[in-house]
């Protein structure tokens, strides 16, 4: 993948097609924890993210915040707001820059959690996607490399932090309302969140 | 999965489709996104009242859009959020001039939504303010929780705040009557069964023959804790009980008892339960005002019920019998 528009765009539409083979799996994680939304609410949004992609900009950061006004205007929800903001962003983070260098994408990662942070008030241990997110970000900051390298570092981490959500007994979301009863499941943000890094990682590769 | 539907993800246009042509009388409805307002919006000088939230939960909010009630309702996917351009939408339609009032129930999502929305639109110079209801007992431990969830009471708040906006209250006054009502409402539920979401296929948990789960919300998700299917003169008491103890209500108070229907039970059973419900009011000394009976904050098809008390004054009285002309609640007028 180039590290320039393009090769952001076509991470998105990997990214996209991961979402769309996963969604029965997320909607089920949803299911039973919370109210089983969260695979439709994310194909809907990534459906429309690619329907826009083609006129997206010509920087990566452009296209990151189509992405990020997309999903805040169609997935509704939690999911929404949150995701948008991580885009958002990073969006920003990256300004205008015309390609992403392994130190603007931790820098743009580190962003995208301290948005959903502020956003979703969030720590980690809550069960949400922060617990993917924020080992996620030590990761790619502490991987040497390529933009490749980088992405694939925090993917790694964020599918470690997806699983390590299972125990957890969850303390925002919809799943808080379960208590104790919500251990014993992977948190359905979590789990998305690894698989689109993990969609980014293998389209940079 | 059986459901009277066509494709899953068409579900809430295809209704709204229809509610627009069973109501056209009262309310308009808009999609892309979707908006449901009332036919004579905006109402110059008038205070706007919006809600809204997942689908599902019929007639909230949609059925609720009309005069002496809400001015617009933003009804999200099945279960999901309105996202904020839906809101921002709302608030364009019925803005009269005389500032909005968002009642927003507490769940993540919704605060997120609307909050963002609201931004918006106090960034166009318009004076948005937001209340949040969060009238469910069943959550204690609000620390190690995203907080106390938003139910039955949201039918109350619109129907007393919108009778208020309706007659001329401002901003100030509807946002300070909204706060008083919050601040005066409990609610409990319990089912019998699970719903299916449409798109999800399955039903969201199972329970044996003789299961219930006690303390649900009103999307589905499972509830506090499952015991063992009850009596109804026990199971309206799990339900009351912690109502009444947590405001908490005693004798002398005036209240309105709510008995709503999750979707899948009966009147029959309702109104069963309600009786037993005024019985066990009388005998603690809390005088029954009003009541409102039947399927108003549901959870699709779910078979079960919650129960809302909400301690009254003369003021909000008044503006719960002020007249009201929606799909859903429909007198005086």
């Amino acid at each position: 993948m180039g590290c320039d528009a393009a090769g952001v765009i076509a991470a998105i539409r990997s990214a996209a097609a991961v979402v769309d083979a996963h969604r029965d799996e997320l909607v089920n994680l949803d299911r039973e924890i919370g109210d089983a939304d969260h695979g439709e609410n994310l194909k809907r949004g990534f459906t429309a993210v690619v329907s826009k992609l083609d006129a997206a900009g010509d920087t990566p950061g452009a296209v990151l915040k189509v992405v990020a006004s997309t999903l805040i205007s169609t997935v509704g929800g939690a999911a929404g707001p949150l995701y948008g903001t991580a885009f958002l962003r990073a969006a920003a983070k990256l300004g205008t820059a015309v390609a992403v260098t392994p130190g603007s994408v931790v820098d743009a990662l580190e962003a995208a959690l301290e948005g959903v942070v502020a956003r979703g008030k969030a720590e980690p241990g809550d069960k949400t996607m922060v617990d993917a997110l924020t080992p996620a970000v030590a990761a790619a900051r502490a991987a040497p490399g390529s933009v490749a390298d980088v992405l694939r570092a925090a993917a790694d981490a964020a599918d470690q932090g997806a699983r390590d959500t299972v125990p957890l007994v969850a303390r925002k979301g919809r799943a808080s309302y379960l208590g104790e009863r919500s251990a014993g499941h992977m948190d359905p943000g979590a789990r998305s969140t690894a698989l689109l890094l993990r969609a980014f990682a293998e389209a940079a590769s | 999965m059986k459901k009277i539907i066509n494709d899953p993800s068409a579900v809430v246009e295809e209704s709204l489709r229809g509610l627009a042509a069973a109501h056209g009388d009262i309310l308009r409805v808009r999609t892309d996104p979707a908006v449901v307002y009332r036919a004579d919006a905006p109402v110059t000088g008038k205070v706007a009242i919006i809600s809204g939230g997942g689908a599902g939960h019929e007639p909230m909010h949609g059925g609720f859009v009309g005069p002496g009630m809400l001015d617009a309702a933003a009804p999200g996917a099945v279960f999901t959020s309105p996202t904020p351009d839906q809101v921002q939408a709302a608030v364009q339609h019925v803005d009269g001039g005389a500032g909005v009032l968002l009642i927003v129930k507490n769940y993540t999502g919704d605060v997120l939504n609307f909050e963002t929305a609201a931004e918006f639109a106090s960034a166009d110079g318009i004076d948005v303010r937001t209340v949040v209801i969060d009238d469910d007992v069943a959550v204690k431990d609000s620390l190690y929780t995203a907080g106390r969830r938003g139910v039955g009471g949201t039918a109350l708040l619109e129907k007393i705040v919108g009778g208020a906006a309706e007659d001329g209250y401002n901003l100030d006054e509807c946002e300070a009557l909204a706060r008083r009502v919050i601040a005066s409402v409990r609610s409990m539920g319990v089912a019998l069964t699970a719903c299916t979401v449409p798109h999800a296929g399955e039903p969201s948990f199972v329970l044996a023959d003789d299961e219930i789960e006690i303390g649900i919300g009103i999307h589905g998700e499972p509830g506090r804790r499952r015991v063992s299917h009850q009596p109804a003169d026990q199971l309206v008491a799990t339900l009351l009980d912690p109502i009444l103890e947590d405001l908490p209500f005693s004798s002398g108070d005036r209240v309105l008892l709510f008995t709503n229907s999750m979707g899948g039970t009966p009147l029959v059973e309702l109104y069963l339960a309600h009786g037993i419900a005024e019985r066990l009011l009388a005998a603690r000394g809390i005088t029954v005002e009003r009541r409102l009976v039947g399927p108003y904050v549901t959870s699709l098809e779910m078979q079960g019920m919650s129960l809302t008390v909400l301690k009254v004054d003369d003021e909000m009285l008044r503006w719960w019998d002020a007249p009201v002309r929606t799909a859903a609640l429909r007198w005086g007028v």
